[in-house]
């Protein structure tokens, strides 16, 4: 819908992100394919082992929740988007994600957690999400930034999870890496269309690539294999078929892709060392602060407290609400008119 | 009433000495329902991240992003009707004019309180805008028939959402009942701006373009009237004061802070492209 009305006409075969990769198709074939294989999915009333449908449970939860406070970043825009359509689009957006949280919840849910619980976890900071939102959105660039960076690196994340050996999560994420496609698509835009504007706006996009480069890197987190492993749930996820890439590997193969992106928008990434290895036939780059990303996970980031407690808010300010829905229904029911929407 | 400068009444379509010309009123027209929608928008565009449960996130944001694409079409429709050098499109009209200029009822402007108060506002403003598409249908103004076509469903849904909240707030728990009754009692004074009639939808009227606002108000009052007994909630009574003078581009303090939200980025960077 957003696509395909910028960047040079030669280049339309080109995949913008990790959803237009021959990856993803083959993902979407090999899931058919699984449907026939039935051994080859784990379903909600399999039995399975109680540590993989925990550790289900948590990454599930966890990538909801990114997508429930990952509303708040790009939905502070929404009332100064800069045009009507602009303003469409991120409303959508917005509304697209708090979809992605449901079914993500949804997905959890089928292996015996309730929504609510999940969220009182979020609420009481026992179940994580994505660190990335922990850092705040100051200008319209960022908008673009998010989705060109933070979807896109979502989304290379997301695509291998469509073959997850837990069905209910791996129908999720093919429906959830089609949308992303779309919201990385449109923040493409949103930069191709600054960096073809005025010098400020030129300025902008290169502001928000200096400041969101870096975070969005360590969105695929610490090394988890080889020497510099960190420890984490890796090797285990990868054995039970949950997870089928080591976090380097998503990390250069995002690189990869978006470098030449960023060449494309005429910006500077904030890495001095970043230079094409002929003989790797892949970009190197410079070391990660992972301090920084420990700090910010750990709660020392710009917008942590915010995130939650605007959550927290809505939550608690919301509870008569739902007491008032379940009661109603209540009524209902005693009435014999059964329950409404 | 009437600006100073206003074209002589020789211009056809106007209905007495001093009132603008065809085209102005016309334009006036449009952008009241526009102005309506887009500040409307605005306001549940606000709820995103801040309401009761997930679902209704995604509810309020469907509704707002309803307005908007009505608001898009109807500033769409102005600007090309007032066809002034160079024509102002949607952006222009939204993000360039000032205060004064903008026809709005006060409801829609005002700010965002709790939910109970939302799904009053909701619930009076989507039953008006239900009654007003329907009459638009058979507009001799062929893209406003159009829009009201596709608008008409949009808004029948925002009737129902907020119908059914009303409902459930109304006959939940005490709490809710007492705070959706507050909140009716709260927009109240708003509510009668919207069926009072302008020069402009009196042009629009006898053209056949629109429909004047007070011959809506009967079935906006009945169905709101229904849904409150059905609710347990009782119709507040006759306010001392109500507000007025909108559609004349005469609005509230929020007014300014709703604008200077909406068009910041806009305005700080003249002439860019978004």
């Amino acid at each position: 819908m957003y696509g395909n009305d910028f960047g040079p006409r030669d280049d339309a075969t080109t995949p913008l992100n990790a959803a237009e990769t021959e990856e993803y198709s083959t993902a979407l074939a090999e899931y058919f394919d699984g449907l026939i294989d039935a051994d080859s999915r784990i379903e909600p009333r399999d039995a399975m082992p109680d540590a993989y449908r925990q550790t289900l449970i948590r990454q599930i939860a966890q990538h909801a929740h990114s997508e429930i406070i990952g509303m708040q970043p790009e939905g502070s825009w929404i009332g100064r988007a800069p045009s009507l359509r602009r303003k469409a689009i991120l409303m959508a957006k917005v509304q697209d994600e708090a979809g992605h949280g449901l079914y993500l919840y949804s997905a959890a849910e089928t292996l015996g957690v309730d929504r609510s619980e999940l969220l009182d976890k979020l609420h009481a900071g026992k179940q994580k999400y994505s660190s990335i939102f922990n850092y705040p959105t100051l200008t319209w660039a960022d908008v673009g930034a998010i989705g060109w960076l933070v979807d896109g690196a979502a989304i290379m994340n997301q695509v291998p999870l469509c073959r997850c050996s837990y069905g209910p999560y791996a129908r999720a994420m093919i429906r959830v890496c089609k949308e992303e496609s779309f919201h990385q698509r449109q923040g493409f835009e949103i930069l191709w269309t600054l960096s073809k504007g005025t010098e400020e706006q030129r300025a902008m996009l290169q502001d928000a690539a200096d400041r969101w480069w870096w975070p969005a890197l360590m969105m695929f987190g610490p090394p988890d294999t080889g020497e510099a492993a960190t420890g984490g749930h890796t090797a285990q996820s990868m054995a039970w078929g949950i997870k089928r890439f080591s976090n380097d590997d998503l990390r250069q193969k995002f690189v990869d892709m978006t470098v030449p992106q960023a060449i494309k928008l005429g910006i500077t990434l904030p890495d001095p060392d970043l230079r094409w290895d002929e003989e790797r036939g892949h970009w190197d780059f410079g070391p990660i602060d992972w301090d920084e990303f420990w700090r910010v996970l750990k709660g020392d980031g710009p917008c942590n407290a915010q995130r939650i407690s605007t959550r927290v808010a809505a939550h608690e300010e919301g509870a008569w609400v739902r007491e008032a829905a379940v009661a109603y229904a209540g009524k209902l029911a005693a009435r014999g008119e059964g329950a409404v929407a | 009433m009437s600006a100073p400068d206003a074209a002589p009444a020789a211009v056809a379509g106007a209905r007495k000495p001093g009132l603008p010309d065809a085209r102005t009123l016309h334009t006036r027209y449009l952008l009241s329902l526009g102005d309506d929608a887009l500040i409307y928008a605005q306001r549940l565009g606000e709820w995103l991240t801040h309401a009761p449960q997930i679902e209704e996130d995604m509810a309020l944001g469907n509704v707002g992003l309803d307005l908007l694409g009505q608001a898009r079409s109807l500033l769409t429709r102005a600007g090309e009707v007032e066809d002034a050098h160079p024509r102002r499109d949607e952006d222009a009209l939204a993000m360039l004019r000032d205060e004064r200029e903008f026809r709005n009822v006060h409801l829609v402007e005002r700010p965002r309180g709790d939910f109970g108060q939302e799904m009053a506002r909701m619930l009076w403003f989507a039953s008006y805008q239900y009654e007003l598409y329907t009459a638009l249908l058979g507009s001799a103004d062929a893209t406003l028939a159009g829009v009201a076509q596709k608008a008409v469903k949009e808004v029948a849904y925002h009737r129902d959402h907020a119908t059914q909240w009303v409902l459930r707030l109304g006959d939940g728990t005490p709490e809710s009942h007492a705070r959706v009754q507050a909140g009716l009692e709260a927009v109240h004074p708003y509510v009668q701006e919207l069926g009072e009639d302008f020069d402009a939808a009196r042009w629009a009227s006898e053209q056949g373009v629109g429909v004047l606002p007070s011959s809506l108000a009967a079935s906006v009052n009945a169905y709101v009237g229904e849904v409150l007994e059905g609710a347990t909630l009782v119709m507040p009574d006759e306010p001392r004061w109500h507000a007025r003078g909108g559609r004349e581009g005469v609005h509230s303090g929020a007014m300014g802070l709703l604008l200077a939200e909406l068009q910041h980025i806009a305005r700080s960077h003249p002439g860019a492209t978004w």
